[in-house]
């Protein structure tokens, strides 16, 4: 057996393989969603599962788990198309068959040492526009997956080593953005490159059976990492429920609901009690919900490693006909917004069976927002970004003031950088007051942004959710502000009937847009809040004077200074109540 | 020049290093004397007198500080409000959207200026540079008003687009200064016409912030030395690895965030390009962390931004020095899937290591090496402790790591060091091999008391060719002081494609920057061997967001109205050429842009042979051998031979098994490799020849 030396030695070495080519596509990828906000991943995966065996610790969270998925799809249509050879290497983005939507595209590659197969690299990474109805693929009308954009099934980019410039043509005449989609494209081919060249050095270290060795064993010790950390929770069922706003098409809520039983060392994540599969883009793949219960867990339990190993005590229940088990066509562009709903359940659930080991939920949604239109000269200009919100008090403090998706690393793009390159102009970038969920520890706020068009007409699209269910408090804490959008039209300024999700907005020069996004729930009971800490708020303009009486019975004077003995006789009347 | 003396001062957390070069008689001569807190002037002061007869025959006191640096960390800056542009007071606070882990939601983050002093006035301009609307400078002079009543003593202006057009911003300030008492007014385009709002305005808040603290300290140090007597000048030493003056530092503190550490890898440049290896990796191994930089053809590597700490991102050229949390005092444990991992939490240096006795039960790095025979318990360096308890870090070993593990104590003490080794070994990967540098071509160099003992085992793993020891390793930035060259760099944003960018108006833009930055060579009044302008273009593909930095070879003329010879063809074959050894690849038909252009002016100060550092003629193998002691190797005790590091002579040849020791660090020869003395002192530590 692999000695506990060489094992520590190995873990190091095969997990800087993988965030070298993390770093390697953020630096070369073209659109911003990569290079900026981190969407994207790589790994090393098992060679006759495709499970997760190491993955870059810079990528976005989502795909630790889903990937895994992406490389199974692979094997499977090798071995129904004649098996896998050295020198392919596969390309595809069917959300159904080990994809997430369909901006995600994968590529996976076999990597073979003197003619075995040792194991798979993939790299994933968000294409800035590939075709559909909507600029950018946030498209919250589509009843079907093909007005989102175009599906590629598995197909080899490389048939034995031999470039396939044909498949590159079929991709970039489908995309609104062709000059980008070939530049990631880049970007990512020169990441698998290079995952190979650095396997060679350490096989040529080390050996293949030593490598081999390693990626069993630290599967069997993320397995056990995990158990350990179960069988630290009580045994019992715990249960959850929270809303989608709803799914683009049919104004009605949609529940996704948790049942998680402890047992013991091992978990059961039981969904059956969720919405159905629903007509709009809201729904997800089996493959994304397991996924991103991978994301929550390692929120939740930060020393378990990006290894299968950590999935192996788990059982999700699901059913086939519910909205988180989706086939073809069923849209799924959307899905963002469905699997944080997922990590707010994993949240509230596993508060209920050990509270100083959760947290209040973040702000609970993506906000993609896409501004397009065409200059004076003609071209076409397509401005897609992805905006941010708080998150959740905590056992150790206040939740962090506009930070980014539990799922994601992204950060959000400049806004010099924005307006040097669109015809916009941003009006406000702020902090928004009272958005923060009260709480012994406060949710972290969320963000007010507001746009102007400086073009003669453009359109937007926007895709969010939380307008109508606001991100939870727990453990006695209150929820945060929902979401809002409103935008300007010749009759005064609206939102959309949706709440949060709208296609087509037309908008003309001088017009805006303004998201105000969502605060993180609190924690713990807002009225055990020290007193001083909501003056401090007041006066930093986080809380208003109003909010501070109601939600924490904190009196402030007009300068601001706290009324103790305001304060005392708010909080015992509030106590006796 | 009239005074005798340069001396290198570097101010650590607990030792002043003092390194005295004396011009007269070609000598050089080290002090070490403890470091003064809060004041380290006084310690500053106590160092230079212990080494010169009179301070007024000092010609030059180069000084690496870490005073900006500590107030950062520990948030000692001072009061500071922001005045900014209606609708963007958040800027600072709302970062880059970003979480300080990406697992695990429970970061928190406080920007060092309050929200209640951050003011908007109306103003604004568009990216393309046109005004949308003027500045209210009657706005501006009632928000610095209140800033000054709320207790303020710094204040940055920072607009948003500033860096496309600085009229606003530069109204601002002048309405700015008419009311504000001090100095210390930073503009965000002074420090960085640069586009990106966020780290624009982070740099220039950090610059306001650490303005008071730096420019008094700065203030009582020159005080403090002219009442000595001290007639001469006194250099500062930026985080970029130049020096500058004390006007400049007063002005732009925020480049000292990183001065003492770079100027140990200036030192480090020097000394191994002297020795004949001009590529090398300094390790700098302290308590909490290990530090590695790189050295290519004598070239120190640059990197444009660095965060001190989450969210407080400072965007100004700095030596570029990767940190992993792998040091003497990193704790050694064993997580619940049975694997061995080496920090990140760490005892530092109170209550520091096991064998320190002062509390601390959780086995370190220091203690596996203590256990292990490397370091001598009866003699720890640093002068501090008498002697070290080996037992108490033996029983803490075993408890922590032998028993889940089931190895022995001593294989469990040398399973720490190969685990500590292998992630030391990751940062040399990461800044050499991961830039697609060869390691057989290059040369480790420890610095610090600890690193001398892990060279060894890290040129073995990552296959560099050896490892040199400077002669005193400990005190490697004191000397980095007396080397390093005077260093202005300067950026602005073009945002233009290659194609249609005027590419006249980028030359003369440089060619000013050359101009400013000859013109600050000459106001310092130091004499420089030579002078040179180096000119980068940031550049892309349109669409990306990320650059490469792609060199240009200009004509440098002598100044004035001359241009600097960019021109348009050159500069595409110039990044194709760079893109290609970044990506391997170039992208056939797109658009090329050009983000920023950066000038740096150098000039070269003189340097002094290091010969004079070497050992004196009289030394022998025999006088220095300090007998023997057990050190375990390989899973087997190895009876090493123990010596005086200073005391052998030039040409020694130690074979391994051997200790060195010296006062401030400790270096273990393993027993396959050997020990050379070279001409000036170093040792380089390399593979035993085959017998």
């Amino acid at each position: 057996m692999i000695d506990p030396v060489t094992l520590a030695v190995m873990k190091g070495r095969l997990e800087q393989i993988a965030d070298e080519m993390d770093a390697t596509l953020f630096r070369s990828a073209f659109n911003p969603i990569i290079a900026e906000a981190h969407d994207a991943s790589h790994g090393l995966y098992d060679p006759q599962t495709g499970d997760t065996l190491v993955q870059g610790k810079s990528g976005l969270p989502i795909f630790v788990g889903s990937n895994a998925f992406a490389v199974r799809a692979v094997i499977d249509k090798a071995a129904r198309s004649g098996g896998m050879a050295e020198g392919d290497l596969y390309i595809f983005n069917d959300p159904y068959d080990g994809g997430t939507h369909l901006s995600d595209f994968r590529l996976v590659r076999p990597y073979y040492r003197d003619g075995e197969l040792v194991c798979y690299l993939a790299s994933v990474g968000h294409w800035h526009d590939v075709g559909g109805n909507v600029p950018g693929n946030y498209n919250p009308a589509a009843t079907e997956c093909f007005q989102e954009g175009m599906l590629i099934p598995p197909v080899k980019l490389y048939d034995r080593g031999i470039f396939r410039q044909d498949i590159v043509d079929i991709l970039q005449s489908n995309s609104r953005q062709p000059g980008s989609l070939y530049g990631d494209l880049n970007g990512q081919l020169s990441a698998l490159e290079l995952g190979g060249r650095r396997l060679d050095a350490l096989i040529d270290e080390y050996g293949v059976a030593i490598i081999r060795e390693a990626l069993v064993e630290l599967r069997r010790r993320a397995e056990q990492l995990m158990r350990a950390n179960i069988a630290e929770l009580p045994d019992g069922t715990y249960s959850a429920e929270d809303w989608l706003d709803n799914d683009g098409i049919v104004d009605e809520p949609l529940r996704i609901a948790l049942d998680l039983t402890i047992a013991g060392d091992r978990m059961t994540l039981d969904f059956s009690r969720s919405a159905k599969a629903c007509q709009g883009p809201v729904n997800i793949a089996r493959s994304t919900a397991v996924a991103c219960c991978y994301v929550a867990l390692k929120h939740v339990f930060t020393d378990v490693p990006a290894n299968a190993g950590v999935l192996d005590p788990i059982t999700f229940v699901i059913p086939e006909d519910s909205l988180l088990s989706v086939v073809a066509p069923k849209p799924v562009g959307g899905y963002t917004e469905t699997i944080l709903r997922i990590i707010d359940v994993v949240f509230s659930a596993i508060a209920q069976a050990d509270p100083a080991r959760s947290n209040g939920h973040a702000y609970g949604t993506i906000n993609a927002l896409s501004l397009a239109g065409h200059r004076a000269d003609g071209r076409r200009w397509v401005m897609f970004s992805f905006f941010g919100g708080g998150h959740g008090g905590h056992p150790q403090g206040d939740g962090l003031n506009h930070g980014n998706a539990p799922i994601s690393t992204a950060t959000i793009p400049p806004l010099e950088i924005l307006e040097a390159a669109y015809p916009i102009r941003f009006t406000q970038w702020a902090l928004r007051p009272d958005s923060g969920g009260p709480g012994r520890s406060r949710g972290g706020l969320g963000a007010i942004y507001e746009i102007e068009l400086l073009e003669k007409s453009g359109e937007a699209f926007l895709f969010g959710d939380r307008g109508r269910h606001p991100p939870k408090g727990i453990a006695g804490g209150a929820d945060a502000a929902m979401n809002a959008f409103f935008f300007d039209t010749d009759t005064g300024e609206a939102s959309p009937p949706m709440a949060s999700k709208m296609v087509g907005i037309k908008l003309r020069q001088g017009q805006h847009v303004r998201i105000e996004s969502p605060g993180g729930g609190g924690y713990g009971a807002p009225l055990e809040r020290d007193p001083e800490q909501v003056a401090r708020d007041v006066r930093l303009g986080y809380v208003s004077r109003g909010r501070a009486e109601v939600d924490y019975g904190v009196s402030i004077d007009p300068d601001l200074t706290l009324d103790r003995t305001a304060t005392e006789t708010l909080r015992s009347a509030r106590a006796a109540s | 020049m009239s005074g005798r003396y340069v001396i290198g001062v570097d101010v650590g957390g607990t030792f002043t290093d003092v390194f005295i070069l004396d011009q007269q008689t070609g000598t050089g001569e080290i002090r070490k004397v403890p470091s003064t807190r809060p004041d380290q002037s006084q310690g500053f002061l106590a160092g230079i007198r212990s080494g010169v007869d009179t301070v007024g025959a000092v010609a030059t006191v180069v000084h690496g500080t870490t005073v900006g640096t500590n107030a950062l960390l520990e948030r000692r800056g001072a009061a500071t409000g922001i005045i900014t542009t209606a609708g963007f007071r958040d800027v600072l606070e709302m970062r880059r959207r970003d979480r300080p882990t990406t697992w695990g939601l429970w970061g928190q983050f406080e920007p060092v200026i309050p929200r209640d002093r951050r003011l908007e006035v109306p103003e604004r301009v568009l990216a393309d540079g046109s005004i949308h609307t003027p500045v209210d400078l009657d706005a501006v002079t009632a928000a610095a008003k209140r800033l000054l009543a709320d207790g303020c003593e710094a204040v940055a202006v920072a607009f948003i687009n500033a860096y496309a057009n600085t009229a606003n911003e530069e109204a601002a300030l002048e309405a700015v200064r008419a009311v504000w008492p001090n100095e210390h007014v930073t503009g965000s385009h002074r420090i960085l016409p640069e586009i990106r709002e966020f780290e624009r305005i982070s740099t220039a808040t950090l610059n306001a912030y650490l303005q008071p603290v730096v420019a008094n300290y700065l203030q009582r140090l020159q005080d403090a030395l002219r009442g000595d007597g001290f007639a001469g000048d006194v250099l500062i030493v930026q985080s970029n690895g130049g020096v500058m003056t004390v006007d400049t530092a007063r002005r732009v503190p925020i480049r000292t965030a990183l001065s003492g550490p770079a100027a140990g890898v200036i030192a480090g440049a020097h000394i191994a390009t002297s020795a004949g290896f001009p590529n090398i990796v300094t390790c700098d191994m302290g308590g909490t962390s290990f530090d590695v930089s790189l050295v290519v053809d004598g070239q120190t590597a640059l990197t444009p931004q660095t965060s001190i700490d989450f969210g407080m991102v400072v965007r100004q050229p700095m030596i570029e020095i990767t940190t992993i949390g792998a040091g003497g005092g990193s704790i050694a444990w064993v997580d619940r899937g049975g694997l061995l991992q080496i920090g990140p939490e760490s005892a530092g240096s109170d209550p520091g290591p096991v064998c320190y006795g002062l509390g601390n039960d959780r086995p370190t790095v220091t203690d596996a090496n203590v256990v292990l025979g490397r370091i001598n318990a009866e003699r720890p360096i640093g002068g501090k402790l008498a002697r070290l308890d080996v037992e108490a870090a033996k029983a803490a070993i075993e408890t922590t790591v032998g028993k889940p593990l089931g190895l022995s104590v001593m294989a469990a003490a040398e399973a720490i060091i190969k685990v500590a080794n292998s992630r030391m070994a990751g940062a040399i990967r990461l800044v050499s091999i991961e830039r697609g540098h060869d390691p057989k071509s290059f040369v480790a160099m420890p610095f610090g008391g600890g690193g001398a003992l892990h060279a060894g085992a890290l040129i073995k793993e990552v296959g560099l060719a050896g490892a040199l020891v400077p002669r005193f390793p400990g005190v490697t930035s004191a000397l980095g002081c007396v080397i390093a060259d005077m260093r202005h760099d300067f950026v602005r944003t073009i945002n233009g494609l290659l194609d249609t960018v005027d590419i006249d108006a980028v030359d003369h833009e440089a060619a000013a920057f050359r101009d400013e930055g000859q013109a600050l060579l000459d106001r310092a009044g130091v004499a420089f061997e030579g002078r040179e302008t180096l000119v980068e273009l940031d550049m892309s593909y349109l669409g990306q967001t990320h650059t490469v930095a792609v060199p240009l070879t200009i004509r440098d003329g002598d100044g004035g109205s001359d241009g600097l010879g960019i021109e348009r063809d050159a500069v595409r074959a110039a990044f194709e050429a760079r893109y290609r050894e970044v990506y391997g690849r170039v992208l056939e038909r797109l658009p090329i842009r050009v983000l920023n252009v950066r000038v740096t002016a150098v000039g070269r100060r003189p340097k002094f042979g290091l010969s004079i550092l070497a050992p004196g003629a009289d030394g022998s193998v025999e006088a220095a051998a300090r007998g023997r002691r057990p050190v375990f190797v390989d899973g087997a005790w190895h009876d090493a031979a123990i010596f005086d590091r200073l005391a052998l002579p030039v040409g020694a040849v130690i074979p391994g098994p051997a200790v060195l020791e010296q006062s401030d660090a400790t270096i273990f020869v393993e027993p396959d490799l050997q020990a050379e003395v070279d001409r000036f002192g170093n040792l380089m530590v390399r593979r035993k020849e085959p017998s």
